[in-house]
């Protein structure tokens, strides 16, 4: 064997070794959770809230309160978040701002991407405490809206980025005004990205438990206001992880809110395949 | 008295301070096809897009001179004018962008950023529109389906079809043909000769073959200069200057 036949087969090698781990991590992950949850996955745990456990018995009744909680939060998070940012987004291309200053913004928004969720949520405790505010769905949903604009507006911004200027030529010789070309046709053809960047904003907000620690609290009941406090899926596996007897029940909840993102990943996809047929190459 | 649709006065074009375009003095026929010949990268496009001031779209661009178009300087004209001057100039790109949408709102696009419509009108304009693009009988059965699944050559006389919609007065063409086969690309010479009659056709084209089959008027570019322009059988029967006779001969390309 010649060098070069062994540099083409180390790197084969190190390549299937990768795709290996990161699809083994996936299996290992999904495999451990389904393993220890199943045995307290029941449809109570979808179903009821929870009761308080009697001692030396595990925590009784079910998650409903923080799939619930999950929701309110991290949905309208996501979709404040999405307006905000592809207004941002969609300002940040040549064509409204100097490159030279884009790109300034570009590289503050890298760095809010980098902040760690805890320091969004001790940001906003404070600001809450200061005006006279408990830990309740409304703050935490401004905490993860926070997290989330920086994620969701980069992701968008690249997909802007790759539409071919050519498009826009044809928008704007059209007579398009500037803000007809972005909302209408470059928003089009970018639509795509633009959808991955919104839901790669949701999965994050959804599984960030150290955001909403603080910010909206915890109850074991379902909240009836956007100003009581409300458990959410990761607060609650927390929760239920560190109750005596609770981690079982804790593995089950991390499997619904698995779940829970496979089914938005899937539903993310399909839309994006019919909106797909319209793209331009 | 022949009239002029556009006219520049010393245009020059900057870009990163080079200067791209020089003393640029040019008079094009109204409603008659004027071919921009030259080598490549001699500034053609470049000329082309500063008539619609869509260079300005691109960073560190810097255009002086006069630009007349209906008897105004349109580089004078401020940033909310901009999209009317454009409306007056149709493009046809070298490769063909269809709008991300159906072949109905292709059309239908342009028409309705500039006029309120009904629907019975609008149907009307696309049909009318398709026809003068001759791509109507090809698509009448699926005006819904996206445009992007046309072939090259129908999506290149889509996007005459939507430049005509928004009814301009010149129609700026940048080398339409050379992404399209031959029988789309004769396709669309053939239109662009029927459309001279009511459109002031500009054709950039790097084919001397194509110019002479289409152009009443040439332009000759040659490193960012005029170098001849003038009716075509004079141009191409009597040319006046060693560059345009080299070019001719195919001594310089």
């Amino acid at each position: 064997m010649n060098k070069r036949t062994l540099e083409e087969n180390v790197f084969k090698v190190l390549m299937v070794g990768s795709v290996c781990i990161v699809l083994g991590s996936l299996a290992l992950i999904f495999g451990l959770v389904i393993w220890n949850g199943a045995t307290s996955l029941n449809i109570e745990m979808i179903t009821q809230t929870p009761t308080p456990a009697a001692p030396g018995s595990p925590p009784g009744g079910g998650i409903l309160n923080a799939i619930v909680g999950s929701i309110l939060l991290s949905l309208p998070a996501t979709g404040f978040a999405s307006l905000i940012a592809i207004g941002i987004a969609l300002y940040l291309q040549s064509d409204f701002l100097q490159p030279r200053i884009a790109n300034a913004v570009r590289f503050m928004l890298d760095v809010l991407w980098g902040i760690p969720s805890i320091i969004y949520g001790i940001f906003c405790l404070m600001i809450m405490i200061s005006i006279g505010m408990s830990s309740s769905v409304l703050v935490g949903m401004i905490a993860l809206t926070m997290l989330e604009i920086p994620i969701i507006t980069r992701c968008m911004d690249e997909a802007i980025k790759m539409v071919p200027i050519g498009l826009k030529e044809g928008a704007y010789s059209l007579g398009s005004t500037k803000f007809e070309t972005a909302v209408r046709v470059v928003r089009r053809q970018a639509f795509p990205g633009i959808l991955a960047g919104i839901l790669l904003g949701l999965g994050r907000g959804i599984g960030d438990a150290a955001s909403i620690l603080f910010t909206a609290g915890f109850s074991n009941r379902i909240p009836t206001s956007i100003l009581d406090s409300t458990a959410a899926l990761p607060t609650m596996i927390y929760n239920l992880y560190s109750t005596p007897l609770g981690q079982q029940k804790a593995f089950a909840a991390a499997f619904i809110l698995l779940i829970i993102v496979l089914i938005v990943s899937v539903l993310s996809r399909l839309l994006t395949r019919r909106f797909k047929r319209h793209i331009i190459k | 008295m022949e009239t002029y649709q556009i006219e520049t006065k010393n245009l020059f074009v900057y870009y990163h301070d080079k200067d791209i375009l020089k003393d640029i003095n040019i008079k094009i026929p109204a409603k008659q096809l004027t071919a921009v010949i030259g080598p490549s990268g001699c500034g053609k496009t470049t000329l082309l897009k500063s008539f619609n001031r869509l260079l300005e779209i691109q960073e560190d661009v810097r255009v002086t001179g006069e630009i007349i178009v209906d008897g105004e300087n349109i580089l004078e004209h401020k940033g909310s004018e901009v999209p009317d001057i454009r409306k007056k100039m149709g493009l046809l790109s070298q490769k063909p962008y269809p709008l991300p949408m159906s072949i109905f709102e292709n059309i239908a696009y342009g028409v309705r950023i500039h006029q309120k419509k009904t629907k019975e009108e609008l149907a009307k304009i696309v049909e009318y529109c398709l026809q003068e693009a001759g791509l109507w009988n090809e698509v009448k059965d699926r005006l819904h389906d996206p445009a992007s699944r046309l072939s090259l050559g129908q999506q290149q006389r889509l996007c005459l079809a939507r430049a005509i919609a928004v009814q301009p007065e010149v129609l700026l063409c940048d080398e339409p043909t050379s992404a399209l086969d031959p029988i789309s690309a004769q396709q669309i010479e053939k239109l662009l000769l029927k459309l001279k009659k009511d459109y002031t056709v500009i054709l950039v084209t790097h084919t001397l073959r194509q110019a002479k089959r289409v152009a009443d008027y040439i332009i000759f570019l040659y490193f960012g200069m005029v170098i001849e322009q003038g009716p075509a059988d004079e141009f191409f029967s009597n040319p006046k200057s060693p560059e345009t006779k080299a070019y001719l001969s195919g001594e310089i390309s």
